[in-house]
């Protein structure tokens, strides 16, 4: 690894008893961009968060100007020059630009802050970024793309070795990105390192000179840029084996259940329109953030929207749960422990809650209850070591397990199944997905969300695929593939170029 | 089946225990020390005497205990009393004049009292509600309003009930049944139904999942909202009821009435084990905080091994360490 500034040799991490990382070998060197790929989850964030000083390896060796370093925090990363800008904002949002510029490093005059240094060094910051925010201005009045600008004068403040960029052009527009590059490109003239990730293939083509694809937490393939296309780079972060993972697919009848037409959800789903047939299971697929959850929750009632949702031809109000239910559409969340169980509470409580009423009026028949749930222990084959416990003591699978029993409880005839195996063990996803194929065997009618792209193919025979808000098209049969998906999801296709917003 | 669940859970359980009978303990302590210390304590005059006094205070409680429970909470219920005490009072001094005294005015105030104390609550959680103030800051403003708008109806003064109108409804304080006076029965009627409505209703297991975690609730299509409003208007209820038992004890209303019953109401709430950030309650336990405030109170002034201008330090102390306990059980989980 000679030339390098800094680099990973056969670094491995773990959390818990899980790998996530397995010997990844990884080299940024100065007046080069290092573009990192992969799919969600591939391991991308914990490669740049060693980098970075935000966690240590557990096994193999940070390099650092060629000696080995162990941070002991990123407070000393940044001190030797390794800036890393974060994909959440990490900016105090009462304060205003120049102070979060200085967050930390404040010039002083004497025991007093300098303020007139530090508006003036901002401005000028800003002004190279070629961003109109007033310095003075608070961050939380200033536009996400502003914000953006602000990190990113923040890291070019400090006199940057290494810049670590995470995924930064996902909330700008195409002015904006341009803008971005040209300050990548001076960076780069000026002989710093920058690593660079994104999941827009056609920018790290550009902008990137090298690039590296992870998956699974094992480094696929590293080239110069000039010798791979884009297909190359999707094909290498999704390339893997299907197993028998999943059971047999049915194809559903032709009859319609489900028509979600031209929702809007204002500034997350633009325009979706998409068909559910009776007894079958649809994908929904593509980018963390591209607005999949938020349709889905337009559809069941959880979001405001506009435009038409009719189930069995009959329209859904909008914004009304409670009736979206009733009429036989469940939604299952995403987010298990936020919005799916109630953590203290017992797994009686949790199941029954939905249906309260249907319990006994005005009193809850106990006995119904538990006869409700000692039916839901065993078709869903839920371990609990106490009828008693709380939900947050259940393991993860088992928790998934009665969130998925809760939610079809009111035996409902279109089921909406937000990643439905999310950390979740290898053994409990097969039990779930059978669940899904004996849903759909029963004539009920399901939708499927994923990151997961095996997922998707492995249970669906139809797989719709969002881009930026809106659907980016459609595949069904032999086309479900995973570089159909990927090309898709990122935007590949050229009815989906247009929108770089 | 339940037999063996309860056998099964019991690790978890006795983690739990020490929050479910604290304030029960408590209480026995309490009565125990009364006993050793003054032979009367125990009489039923005195008992009955320091049940009724609590009754006001318990009764806010109860509805106290759902708004808690639901992850709300209302400062405003004590100023709300002086001024439905207060409007009571007025409208039936004018009443009087105009169609004389009598049973039909006395009717007409109770309906008023009930009808005011719903309206209260019903502003009370629909701008919690709907215009999404926090409930901390609304209610501590209609708290600071109900206070000046009674101080303002009594013109700075007292409002006072007509000396016949007094004398009439007089028993609804003083009367009974078998000695038990209507503050005591009322207060334990209510209390048993809120018992049974917060565990066996759907009403309040909607409360205590709305306080668990509003989405998980929103998610599972509880309409969240209308439980939460129907909470503060519970509660406005059980205000109006409170003073419909308040008003012919002393016939009057003043700009004082009232004063500090929300801190009671919301200490006696946590002393039962209601958790303040919400998600549990339980109305039994809101009756034992009651009890242990009140008898406290009556304690001191019973003996003079202390002075009873320390009942607030007593109460205050027993408060801190309710919500002590609380948190070491919830670190437990």
């Amino acid at each position: 690894m000679t030339g390098s500034v800094l680099a990973l040799e056969g670094v491995t991490k773990s959390f818990g008893p899980i790998e996530v990382l397995h010997g990844v070998n990884f080299a940024l060197r100065p007046g080069e961009v290092h573009a990192l790929i992969g799919e969600n989850g591939a391991g991308k964030s914990t490669t740049m968060k060693i980098l970075a000083g935000y966690l240590d390896p557990t096994d193999g060796q940070v390099v650092f100007d060629g000696q080995r370093v162990r941070f002991s925090g990123s407070d000393e990363a940044e001190d030797r020059g390794i800036i890393m800008i974060h994909q959440e904002f990490n900016l105090a949002e009462h304060l205003g630009i120049d102070q979060n510029v200085f967050l930390g490093r404040e010039i002083k005059r004497g025991f007093l802050l300098d303020h007139k240094a530090m508006r003036q060094r901002t401005a000028e910051l800003l002004a190279r970024l070629e961003c109109r925010a007033d310095p003075g201005a608070k961050v939380s009045r200033i536009s996400v793309p502003d914000k953006q600008m602000v990190e990113i004068a923040k890291a070019l403040s400090r006199k940057a070795r290494v810049l670590i960029m995470d995924e930064p052009t996902a909330v700008l527009t195409e002015r904006e990105t341009e803008v971005l590059f040209r300050q990548i490109e001076r960076l780069r003239a000026e002989g710093v390192a920058i690593l660079y990730t994104s999941h827009k293939l056609g920018e790290v083509k550009r902008i990137a000179d090298r690039v590296t694809v992870l998956r699974d937490g094992v480094m696929v393939r590293s080239d110069l840029t000039a010798d791979v296309t884009e297909d190359d780079m999707a094909a290498a972060m999704v390339g893997r084996e299907l197993t028998d993972l999943y059971p047999a697919k049915r194809a559903g009848s032709g009859e319609v259940i489900l028509e979600v037409r031209d929702v809007d959800v204002p500034g997350v789903v633009e325009n979706a329109s998409l068909t559910l047939h009776r007894g079958e299971v649809l994908g929904i697929g593509g980018l963390v953030g591209s607005g999949r959850t938020e349709l889905a929750e337009a559809v069941a009632g959880l979001r405001p929207r506009s435009g038409s949702v009719r189930l069995n031809g009959r329209d859904l109000p909008a914004g009304d749960v409670a009736q979206a239910m009733k009429a036989g559409l469940a939604y299952l969340t995403e987010d298990r422990k936020g919005a799916g169980l109630l953590l203290d509470k017992t797994l009686r409580e949790n199941l029954t809650l939905p249906l309260l009423e249907t319990f006994g009026r005005p009193l809850i028949d106990r006995k119904r209850e538990e006869a409700a749930l000692d039916k839901a222990l065993a078709d869903f084959a839920i371990r609990a070591p106490a009828r008693g416990m709380a939900v947050g003591d259940l393991s993860g699978g088992n928790q998934q397990k009665l969130l998925l029993a809760k939610t079809l409880l009111s035996n409902p005839e279109v089921v909406i199944i937000d990643e439905p195996t999310r950390g979740i063990d290898i053994g409990t996803k097969q039990q779930i997905y059978s669940l899904i194929a004996q849903l759909a065997a029963e004539g009920r009618s399901i939708i499927v969300i994923s990151s997961e792209m095996p997922e998707l193919i492995g249970l669906a025979t139809r797989v719709v695929v969002m881009h930026a808000g809106r659907i980016a098209g459609e595949l069904s049969g032999e086309a479900v593939t995973e570089g159909g998906i990927v090309r898709l999801a990122m935007g590949m296709d050229k009815t989906a170029k247009d929108d770089a917003a | 089946m339940s037999a063996a669940s309860i056998h099964k859970t019991q690790a978890r359980r006795s983690k739990v225990d020490l929050a479910v009978i604290a304030p029960l303990v408590a209480l026995v302590v309490l009565i125990g020390i009364g006993m050793a210390l003054n032979p009367n304590f125990l009489s039923f005059a005195n008992i009955t005497n320091v049940l009724a006094r609590s009754a006001f205070i318990g009764i806010i409680a109860i509805g106290m205990t759902f708004v808690i429970t639901a992850g709300g909470l209302d400062l405003s219920v004590g100023s709300m009393a002086a001024f439905v005490a207060g409007l009571m009072i007025l409208v039936m001094n004018l009443l009087t004049d105009s169609m004389g005294g009598g049973l039909p005015v006395i009717m007409i105030g109770v309906a008023l009292a009930l009808f005011v104390g719903l309206a209260a609550g019903f502003i009370n959680g629909i701008l919690i509600t709907r215009a999404g103030i926090e409930a901390f800051i609304l209610t501590l403003g209609t708290m600071g309003i109900y206070r000046s708008l009674v101080t303002w109806l009594a013109d700075g003064g007292t409002l006072s009930l007509g000396y016949e109108m007094r004398e009439l409804y007089r028993p609804v304080y003083y009367g009974g049944i078998m000695g038990i006076s209507w503050p005591i029965i009322v207060f334990a009627l209510l209390a048993i139904l809120g018992e049974i409505t917060m565990r066996h209703t759907a009403f309040g297991r909607h409360c205590a999942a709305i306080g668990s975690n509003e989405k998980v609730a929103r998610y599972s299509s509880v309409a969240v909202l209308r439980v939460r409003l129907a909470t503060y208007v519970l509660l406005g209820v059980l205000v109006g009821i409170a003073v419909v038992m308040y008003v012919p004890r002393l016939g009057s209303a003043s700009a004082t009435t009232g004063l500090l019953w929300e801190l009671e109401a919301i200490a006696a709430v946590i002393i039962g084990g209601t958790l303040l950030k919400g998600g549990f309650g339980r109305v039994w336990g809101t009756v034992v905080g009651v009890l242990i405030l009140s008898l406290i109170g009556n304690l001191l002034n019973l003996t003079d091994v202390v002075s009873p201008y320390l009942n607030g330090a007593i109460q205050g102390v027993v408060i801190i360490l309710a919500v002590v306990l609380q948190r070491n059980t919830g670190a437990a989980r």
